[in-house]
């Protein structure tokens, strides 16, 4: 296990060195540059403000200054806003987002597998019925309605909730639901076909032989095949959802990451970029080397090689 | 008092197509120790009718319709979920006939053999995996102490249905469904799972009902044989009447398709034309489309109930027939079916 570890664990190495290098030329090579505004600037300052940012330099001896930085751990200034490094930004943010991704996934955990469980242990029945629908619709619900949606009812129909800002407990609400209820229906859909899956497999007619009561057979037959297709969703999910969802933190003012992908962009902040292009990656990577670990411990047909 | 009496089971299937009458009224009888052999095509109704027996049926689209299943004096088809799910697994137990999707890929050869001891006695764990580690050495699992903690993929196909044999075997029950235990394995190792099921059946005293395709198995191991066809039995009674004085046009027919009873280089015999759809009434003989013998007229109305010819000898007689013709030259007479699908074929 540790040799599959650090194995994948240099493969999740070489694909961020390639994420960067692809990211960090892509963006040398888009026309213009940061510094370039409607506003005129003098020749001489302008080429003084691209020392400052080694902008002076080659494009190549700026990729291999750049990414010794980053294995120090400096993504290096903001190009945009002055006196503030792209790690100001991310220490200022991804915490915020970190909050709002954990309970979200929380909700999105403890709502949609035991709706999926349930559902495809009462298939074609109200029990299944009603939640899937539900999921169906949460699914097609873009987040960009529920979050209005919710903010209608919630905080101005009944007020018992802030519309928008991030102040205290209760800002947490609205965003973490939107977030999560969007999320839950994923998992309650991957979770019923798992389980639906296995409920079908002739081994469970095995087990029903043996005398063996429902409740064990979904419990101790069928719940870990039953969560291999939500544990692998669970990746990419959780790595979106902790790196902040841009949607739900605009909607409801949350000062998160996800803002700053689009301004980074917008605003050619070339280091914002790269560094968020590499914090997402690794949060990537490191996701799915979890889920692979996961779904070993699930499945014993799965070896670590 | 009989093991088990089964009477007039009737299961069907409700399907969006129609109502496929699996088992259409069948009845029989075994007592303690004995082996009783069920034979047919696919889709006779053997399978459904132990699954029915277990209540193994999926419901919905399937359905026990009526019938009695007495087990030990008491009816497996209207008893309790509870009282059931203490006789399944530890009075009656099943093997099923893939052993590479019947055993559960995601648990321990020993969580899986210890699960029926332990839901229906009072053992501690311990007893339990020793209990597991005889049961595998019994079946003939070389190193069975390190084996049993092993998962079913790192077993093979025999060695799986080895183990099949000895989980439903662990509880020592009084009867043992065998559904076509030895299909789904290579030539070699059939003949030596019938050979532990057989000895351990001796050890143990237990009943067996084996399903199976294989008429040579039937003769080698069973005290009485059912023939079914189309969810129904066409003849019953033991090994010897229903082997070397059979009258129904199906069992001398199904004979017949017994490879090693036939000539060397010739091509093999197989029945013309295809079982009946269970799903449309059927009127008179169910055989009768594909009966090769002389007919005499053409059977209509009910299906020809199971009659006792003598002594536990029952056969369904439709009376349109002349069964008395030795099968050979009736069998030499009548290959225009034959011919017929030939020359469609080669269209």
């Amino acid at each position: 296990m540790a040799k599959f570890i650090t194995l994948r664990f240099l493969q999740g190495i070489l694909v961020l060195l390639g994420i960067y290098a692809v990211t960090f030329f892509l963006v040398a090579a888009t026309p213009g540059s940061p510094f370039s505004s409607e506003r005129a600037i003098q020749p001489e300052i302008l080429a003084q403000i691209e020392a400052f940012y080694g902008y002076d330099k080659p494009t190549s001896e700026r990729f291999i200054a750049s990414l010794g930085n980053i294995l120090h751990g400096d993504f290096g200034p903001s190009a945009v806003y002055a006196n503030r490094s792209v790690t100001d930004i991310i220490a200022e943010s991804f915490p915020v987002s970190l909050k709002l991704g954990s309970i979200s996934l929380a909700i999105a955990l403890l709502l949609g597998i035991p709706a999926g469980i349930i559902a495809a242990v009462k298939k074609n029945t109200w029990l299944d019925y009603v939640p899937m629908s539900t999921a169906m619709a949460g699914i097609c619900l873009p987040t960009f309605v529920m979050g209005p949606l919710l903010a209608l009812v919630f905080g101005l129909i009944f007020a018992v909730l802030p519309v928008a800002g991030w102040f205290g407990p209760e800002f947490v609400v609205l965003p973490s639901a939107t977030l999560g209820l969007y999320y839950a229906a994923y998992f309650a859909r991957l979770t019923r076909g798992g389980m639906l899956e296995m409920l079908n497999q002739d081994w469970v007619r095995t087990a029903r032989a043996k005398g063996v009561p429902e409740r064990t057979i979904v419990w101790k037959h069928c719940l870990k095949g039953g969560l291999i297709p939500a544990i692998t969703f669970l990746g990419p999910a959780l790595a979106g959802i902790i790196s902040g969802s841009f949607v739900v933190e605009t909607i409801f003012q949350v000062p998160g990451l996800g803002q700053w992908f689009v301004k980074g962009a917008l605003n050619r902040d070339d280091f914002l970029i790269l560094g968020l292009t590499v914090l997402f990656a690794s949060l990537i990577v490191l996701m799915n080397l979890l889920v692979d670990i996961a779904q070993v411990a699930l499945n014993p047909r799965l070896k670590y090689d | 008092m009989a093991l088990l009496e089964v009477k007039d089971l009737r299961t069907s299937f409700y399907t969006r197509d129609g109502v496929v009458r699996a088992v259409d009224g069948v009845s029989f009888s075994l007592d303690k120790g004995e082996t009783l052999g069920i034979v047919g095509e696919s889709g006779s109704g053997k399978s459904v009718t132990c699954y029915s027996l277990m209540r193994l049926i999926p419901e919905p689209p399937g359905r026990i319709d009526g019938g009695t299943a007495m087990f030990d004096g008491r009816d497996l088809l209207t008893m309790s979920k509870k009282e059931l799910s203490k006789i399944r697994g530890n009075r009656i137990s099943m093997i099923f006939q893939d052993p590479m999707t019947s055993l559960n890929p995601f648990l321990r050869i020993s969580t899986q053999l210890i699960e029926s001891l332990r839901l229906h006695y009072d053992v501690d764990k311990k007893t339990a995996i020793n209990k597991a580690i005889a049961a595998l050495e019994e079946v003939g699992i070389p190193e069975a102490a390190k084996r049993v903690h092993n998962y079913p993929h790192e077993f093979s196909g025999g060695m799986r249905q080895r183990v099949m044999i000895a989980m439903a075997l662990i509880t020592e029950p009084d009867l043992l469904i065998a559904d076509e235990p030895t299909t789904a394995l290579d030539v070699t190792v059939q003949a030596q799972i019938m050979d532990i099921i057989k000895k351990r059946q001796e050890d143990l005293g237990t009943a067996v009902i084996l399903i199976t395709h294989d008429l040579g198995v039937v003769a080698g191991t069973c005290d009485k044989v059912n023939v079914m066809y189309g969810g129904r039995m066409m003849e019953s009674g033991t090994a010897e009447q229903v082997f070397y004085e059979a009258k129904h046009p199906y069992t001398r027919s199904l004979q017949k398709t017994i490879p090693s009873l036939q000539t060397k280089g010739e091509e093999l015999y197989t029945i013309p034309g295809l079982p009946p759809d269970v799903s449309k009434p059927i009127h008179g003989c169910a055989f009768y489309p594909r009966c090769p013998y002389p007919k005499t007229g053409k059977p209509e109305g009910d299906r020809p109930e199971l009659v006792e010819m003598a002594d536990g000898h029952c056969y369904a007689d439709c009376g349109f027939c002349d069964s008395s013709a030795p099968i050979e030259t009736v069998l030499a007479k009548t290959d225009s079916p034959d011919e017929a699908i030939e020359t469609g074929a080669a269209e």
